[in-house]
């Protein structure tokens, strides 16, 4: 996955577990947490996204790393090369 | 020992035939079954109850997603129940509102879920979810109603079995009374259509209703009636002490007069006529009332044959000499609403201190002799010439009994 596709993937998997967020405009060098609500059960359930789309385990002591959008695109960047973006049917994202 | 007196303010439901308790009561003297066609897996098509509320009247989303089918029933009722009683709740006192909800089980619906989940993992338990514990809880329901709406009193809910919305009706009012709340939801939900495990128990048991016609599956009282037809619902109602209620101009749909709570003792699921017959009778005197100041009884009968059978030989031994009482069943429209039903069944049946009709128990074609019962309302509403008292039946499995009276407002 390239760094656009890492996006949507997590931009995809935001809007599952924050539904009534927009989650299009998020800035990338800002903290989700500073832009939207999320707490830290939310954030549990990225983690378990991630899990079950994408095969990937993020350990706890890692977390901090997927504060950003960027940060999600350096830390997930290795760890998703050569998977396939997964998007919801119903996704508000663009395919 | 003189307790304040306590009144029904306020009513929010959501029933299979109607989401206000003006649907819903139209939907009853209409004769308009809520039952349908449903698929649950492992078990198949079934009839059951369903609900098609607006689960997002008083939530978001996102509060959808993590909570459960319950706590959305739950708060869905306690939204409505607070507007139809006149209360913005956020300019109330909220640490002194109590949230008092019946459940006949919670649970089941979030770990079949949990587990049908993992199960697709190979049952690798990093796949198990973070949900699970705050879904399951005992509490859930009550407790997201509490979040909902800011409420910092207590909130908790009361596992009861079948009886379970009669109880929190009961400990609603109690606690009123106690002093210990000034505002109280108290009644049931049940979100028992999205557990397999519920309908494949009774089933075999030999006690889950089939029917071509998912409409005419749930026939308490009649002679081909072949068991329960499970459904959601709930009902919570807004209940005052009267002098509160009084001194804010509230409506009072009704009051509170009398209960009672036993227990068989004798059997899981067998019921027995013997203490119900003493359950019935324990309300009737604690509200100081004979049987034939009865207008309708409102019964349990779930549609089983032992069952109703059981329950019809309490009545008959209660109101047998009562000209004025008339007796229905409302599980014979939206099956068994389950922790909700004592609820529900009662809530149907309030508006007729106003109109003084009574609705009837629908789809008996061929009346079991063994449940003849005097003035049973079979099929078509009648017109009671006035009703100043409603008992309410629910009725558990290990034996849980209870009776609620609710008497016209009268100063």
């Amino acid at each position: 996955m390239n760094r656009e596709e890492i996006i949507l993937a997590i931009k995809d998997i935001i809007a599952t577990i924050a539904p009534d967020e927009d989650v299009q405009s998020l800035a990338t060098d800002v903290r989700l947490r500073d832009q939207i609500e999320l707490d830290s059960m939310d954030f549990l359930d990225i983690v378990m996204e991630l899990r079950k789309r994408y095969g990937v385990q993020v350990p706890e002591e890692e977390y901090k790393e997927l504060a950003t959008l960027d940060g999600c695109v350096t830390y997930l960047g290795p760890k998703l090369e050569g998977k396939v973006l997964k998007q919801r049917r119903d996704s508000p994202l663009p395919a | 020992m003189s307790l304040p007196r306590v009144v029904i303010t306020g009513i929010g439901l959501t029933s299979p035939n109607g989401n206000s308790l003006a649907e819903y009561r139209q939907n009853l003297l209409s004769k308009v079954s809520g039952v349908r066609e449903w698929e649950i897996r492992h078990v198949g098509k079934t009839p059951a109850g369903v609900c098609d509320f607006d689960a997002l009247r008083w939530q978001k989303r996102k509060e959808l997603r993590r909570g459960t089918r319950a706590g959305s029933i739950s708060v869905y009722c306690a939204g409505d129940a607070f507007r139809e009683a006149g209360i913005d709740i956020a300019t109330r006192d909220r640490s002194r509102v109590g949230v008092y909800i019946g459940t006949t089980e919670h649970g089941n619906v979030e770990t079949e879920n949990q587990i049908h989940e993992v199960a697709q993992y190979d049952f690798d338990l990093s796949y198990w979810s973070h949900h699970h514990n705050p879904r399951t809880v005992a509490n859930n329901p009550a407790g997201e109603t509490a979040l909902a709406f800011g409420i910092t009193g207590p909130a908790y809910c009361i596992g009861a079995a079948c009886a379970a919305g009669n109880l929190g009706l009961v400990h609603g009012m109690q606690m009123l009374q106690l002093g210990e709340v000034d505002l109280a939801l108290g009644g049931g939900v049940s979100e028992s259509i999205h557990t397999f495990g519920i309908f494949a128990s009774f089933r075999a048991q030999g006690a889950l209703a089939t029917h071509a016609d998912p409409t005419k599956a749930s026939r308490p009282f009649d002679m081909d009636r072949n068991g329960i037809v499970v459904s959601e619902g709930g009902c919570l109602f807004a209940l005052e002490r009267l002098d509160d209620a009084l001194a804010r101009g509230a409506r009072i749909y009704g009051e509170v007069v009398g209960h009672c709570v036993n227990s068989d003792a004798a059997d899981f699921v067998l019921p027995l006529a013997e203490r119900q017959n003493e359950c019935m009778r324990g309300a009737l005197a604690k509200a100081g009332i004979g049987p034939d100041d009865v207008d309708i009884v409102s019964s349990h009968a779930t549609a089983t044959p032992q069952g109703d059978q059981q329950e019809c030989e309490a009545l008959r031994a209660v109101f047998g000499d009562s000209k004025h009482t008339h007796i229905n069943n409302t599980k014979s429209y939206i099956g068994h609403t389950m922790g909700a039903a004592g609820a529900l069944e009662l809530a149907g049946n309030l508006p007729s201190f106003d109109d003084g009709w009574v609705h009837p128990t629908i789809n008996v074609d061929r009346l079991d002799p063994t449940c003849e019962v005097r003035n049973l309302v079979l099929n078509e509403p009648v017109r009671a010439s006035r009703v100043d008292h409603v008992l309410n039946l629910s009725f558990g499995m290990l034996g849980i009994n209870s009776a609620v009276v609710i008497r016209r407002y009268r100063a």
